[in-house]
């Protein structure tokens, strides 16, 4: 269980995060979104402990998160994968790093690589994937070591929309499948209402939590619905109109 | 028949293809071509006398007779070589292990930074000739100074690229490499340092480029052997092919240098360029 409780953060002298407090349970996909600048990276680099907070504290199973580590996997938003590794040994990264024995890592990562369809691309050069596979790779790479929580900043951003609803699903059926806590950034509304069990809604700077949505359609998806099918209902177009409204409600206040 | 079958396809065709090497390749050799015609002309029209500018068949003998038994000096062509070759592969070598060291720590260290930069960046533009005589002072005329300079040559421009690489180093890798639980160590072994091994690369052909200046430069002190020493004697007794020879021999060799360090650039990092 991830808890965050009164947590207030400064970027460049200015608040950009102030008086958070969040608990994610164990086998939700928690999505916080919100439009650039409300500080949702900086929670994320929080969570993952690249930057500390001004105030307040954060627990990942009890224990204070004060730096980076590997229980806690992160997929940023530009992939981050090493050029000088191939496509196997970035995913092995994670576990070269903590000692396992090469034929080991190789094999777990090279099953990593099949949930996430790229098998056949392991010797290739990362430089040689499309935007999608690498990102693929990237969270291959981050959920070989096992972690308690899959971080993920904006991760099909850069992605066309073809390729994004893709990656949507496989994340969603990798979440299912391995039943990890996921904590996932956007600023894409639908991808928010989608993926999400817990919808956390952020306001512009300084970033406060406006709202917190309990959603179904991730679970649905998981359980089997077809993904078009979901998009479509008036239940799930409700939803995202709803979300729309608060989002530019309040956008307007600040124009 | 096949003539004049061939005739009609002739002039779309030798614009696009017949041209078995690329354009740039082409267009290089067939300079470096004109040039030569251009000096044997010259020489054979009478146009410079030939204690300037011997002529093309008459520097290809004085070659043969240099790489010979006979050489120039008490030295063959190949034992100059050989001397200045030693002396310029040692200060690489040793430049290249002070230079990546140091620059690694600078990049790592901002109070290393702020201690080796001003020194470096103070001696860096001398010209070594301005600190070669201090060199003898210091270290006397044999060996130890003349690679000490050469050595000074390489180590600016290899710790300096060293430094702009691990500052170049991305902070999403870097990141990427402690979320999956990197320590200190394993960052700077997994990630800085084959990040910062293009610009390494690249400081080492400038660095060999500097240091072939800085050669002939070490070898008009005291020296007995060496390419550039052989240049040098030979000026003075006004044997200009001798003195062609030791050009040419010197241009080839470094030459061939810097095309062995790109092809080693190109293979081991594949990636460069490629918008990573």
């Amino acid at each position: 269980m991830l808890q965050l409780t009164h947590l207030c953060a400064d970027y460049a002298g200015r608040r950009v995060l102030d008086n958070i407090n969040l608990t994610l349970d164990a086998g939700e996909l928690m999505v916080v979104l919100g439009p650039s600048g409300c500080g949702k990276t900086t929670l994320l680099n929080l969570i993952a402990g690249f930057q500390s907070a001004q105030q307040g504290t954060i627990t990942l199973q009890g224990r204070p998160v004060s730096s980076p580590g590997a229980e806690r996997g992160v997929v940023f938003q530009h992939d981050g994968l090493l050029p000088w590794r191939n496509v196997l040994d970035n995913v092995a990264f994670g576990l070269q790093l903590a000692g396992v024995p090469r034929r080991e890592r190789e094999a777990s990562a090279l099953a990593m690589l099949r949930k996430v369809g790229l098998e056949e691309a392991h010797a290739k050069p990362v430089w040689q994937l499309s935007g999608g596979q690498r990102q693929r790779v990237g969270i291959a790479r981050a959920l070989a070591t096992q972690p308690q929580l899959l971080l993920l900043d904006e991760p099909f951003g850069a992605l066309d929309a073809f390729t994004r609803e893709q990656m949507q699903t496989l994340l969603l059926r990798l979440w299912h499948e391995q039943r990890r806590q996921v904590l996932l950034i956007t600023h894409d509304i639908e991808e928010a209402v989608f993926m999400a069990t817990e919808l956390v809604l952020l306001s512009p700077a300084p970033g406060r939590v406006m709202e917190r949505l309990t959603l179904d359609f991730g679970r649905r998806f998981a359980a089997g619905e077809p993904c078009r099918s979901i998009k479509s209902d008036p239940a799930f177009i409700a939803r995202r109109e709803y979300v729309l409204d608060r989002v530019f409600a309040e956008r307007e206040v600040f124009a | 028949m096949s003539l004049t079958l061939s005739r009609p396809l002739n002039p779309a065709r030798r614009i696009r293809l017949h041209w078995p090497l690329p354009r740039r390749l082409g267009v290089s050799l067939l300079t470096l071509g004109a040039l030569l015609a251009l000096w044997w002309l010259v020489a054979r029209l009478g146009l410079i006398s030939p204690l300037f500018l011997p002529p093309p068949a008459q520097v290809l003998q004085q070659f043969a007779t240099l790489a010979g038994p006979q050489g120039f000096m008490d030295a063959t062509l190949w034992q100059h070589l050989a001397a200045s070759l030693q002396r310029i592969l040692i200060a690489l070598a040793a430049a290249t292990l002070c230079g990546v060291t140091v620059g690694l720590a600078m990049g790592l260290s901002p109070t290393l930074r702020g201690m080796l930069d001003p020194l470096i960046e103070l001696y860096r533009p001398v010209p070594p000739l301005a600190y070669l005589p201090l060199m003898v002072i210091w270290f006397g005329i044999g060996e130890t100074s003349k690679v000490l300079l050469i050595y000074l040559a390489i180590f600016a421009p290899v710790a300096m690229a060293t430094l702009a690489g691990v500052q170049g180093a991305k902070q999403v890798r870097l990141r990427a490499a402690r979320a999956l639980g990197a320590n200190r160590w394993q960052v700077l072994w997994y990630v800085i340092v084959p990040g910062a091994l293009p610009d390494i690369l690249t400081g080492l052909r400038i660095g060999l480029g500097v240091g072939w200046s800085t050669l002939v430069a070490a070898e008009l002190i005291a020296a007995t052997r060496g390419v550039g020493f052989m240049v040098q004697a030979a000026g003075e007794f006004l044997a200009t092919d001798v003195v062609l020879v030791g050009i040419l021999v010197i241009a080839l060799i470094a030459f061939t240098l810097e095309l062995g360090l790109r092809a080693l650039q190109r293979r081991l990092t594949p990636w460069h360029g490629e918008g990573l």
